[in-house]
């Protein structure tokens, strides 16, 4: 009876604690703040894109009507090199356009990334200063956006981007009458 | 009874007063000034109060790195260009969500958050107050006063 208090109090600890600990993992990411409302706008040098001749510029009004994934990267980004051929491969399905940030980075640097590791991007756009990254709330690369045809966020995933997160955050989220007819290469 | 009373309060106070004065060192990480001393100051003050959201455990005024630097950036511009602190702090919101801000807004989601540490501070003052009683009911059927404090 004398240790009734100081057992419960134990026993909260002990709840608040194990609650704690299960979902550490999920701990370090930290939800958008964007999700459900409308993804900001831009309009940057090109550094890349598959379109001939490149443009010197591109405006993310020129993506509205379509779903897109939008990819921040950089070359100073060594999780971006790990995430490369899982790029390369959604690019491969051509289920979604691919759209990159090159987040703060160097313009021939990036452009000898995508000769070497291949270029899975439809565009890709510089943000020299940081400016859309910070738009965006990205925090850390690489971070990639999920973005509607009326352009809004959808979904963001921080890290690298895997087979199971393509598959059940972005692919599932599609309407079934997904774009893909191949929409790729039409921006 | 008057001692542990003290006692208690004494203990109330000096933990009190640890947990106000230990305020965060300045680091010099930051050697921008604006040109403006007021805006200077909330600047200070802003830049202090939000979380570099790559380190997390640091305000972005006390982090060197590159995104601190850009958010401080945003600061600078935002206030030069007339900005209230209110809507510096709504604009970084709005972008990495309650998280950046180390002073959270009082909504449902952070009610928990600020009523916590009231609501614990009176289970402790309730506690000591039972303590309190319990003592004070054993000295006075022992029929000691309570000169002595504890025995």
């Amino acid at each position: 009876m004398k240790y009734l208090i100081p057992a419960g109090v134990f026993a909260l600890l002990v709840v608040v604690l194990a609650i704690g600990i299960q979902r550490a993992p999920s701990k370090n990411v930290i939800p958008s703040a964007l999700i459900g409302k409308p993804a900001p706008t831009w309009s940057l040098p090109v550094i890349a894109s598959n379109q001939s001749p490149t443009p010197a510029s591109f405006d993310s009004e020129r993506l509205r009507g379509r779903w897109f994934v939008f990819n921040v990267w950089g070359t100073w980004c060594p999780e971006c090199k790990v995430e490369h051929p899982m790029l390369l491969e959604m690019a491969r399905q051509k289920k979604l356009p691919l759209i990159g940030l090159d987040w703060k980075d160097d313009d021939a640097a990036a452009r000898r990334w995508l000769e070497s590791l291949g270029d899975p991007y439809d565009v890709v756009v510089a943000d020299r200063d940081g400016r859309t990254a910070i738009d965006f709330g990205v925090y850390g690369a690489p971070e990639t956006f999920l973005i509607d045809d009326r352009g809004v966020v959808v979904y963001k995933h921080v890290g690298a981007m895997n087979p199971d997160v393509w598959q059940r955050e972005f692919l599932a989220r599609l309407p079934t009458a997904a774009p893909s007819d191949g929409t790729q290469g039409q921006p | 009874m008057k001692t542990s009373l003290r006692r208690v309060v004494c203990a109330v106070l000096a933990v009190w007063i640890v947990g106000v004065a230990s305020v965060p060192a300045a680091f010099a990480i930051d050697p921008v000034e604006m040109s403006d001393p007021v805006l200077q100051e909330r600047y200070r003050a802003l830049t202090h109060e939000l979380r570099c959201m790559q380190c997390q455990n640091q305000s972005i005024a006390d982090s060197p790195v590159g995104l601190a630097g850009d958010l401080r950036r945003e600061v600078r511009e935002l206030l030069s260009a007339g900005k209230t602190d209110d809507e510096v702090r709504e604009y970084m919101r709005a972008r990495y969500g309650d998280f950046i801000l180390f002073r959270p807004r009082m909504v449902a989601q952070t009610l928990w958050l600020w009523l916590a540490p009231v609501l614990l501070m009176l289970l402790g003052l309730f506690a000591a107050w039972r303590v309190v009683q319990r003592r004070r009911a054993l000295v006075t059927d022992d029929g000691f006063d309570d000169e002595g404090g504890d025995r």
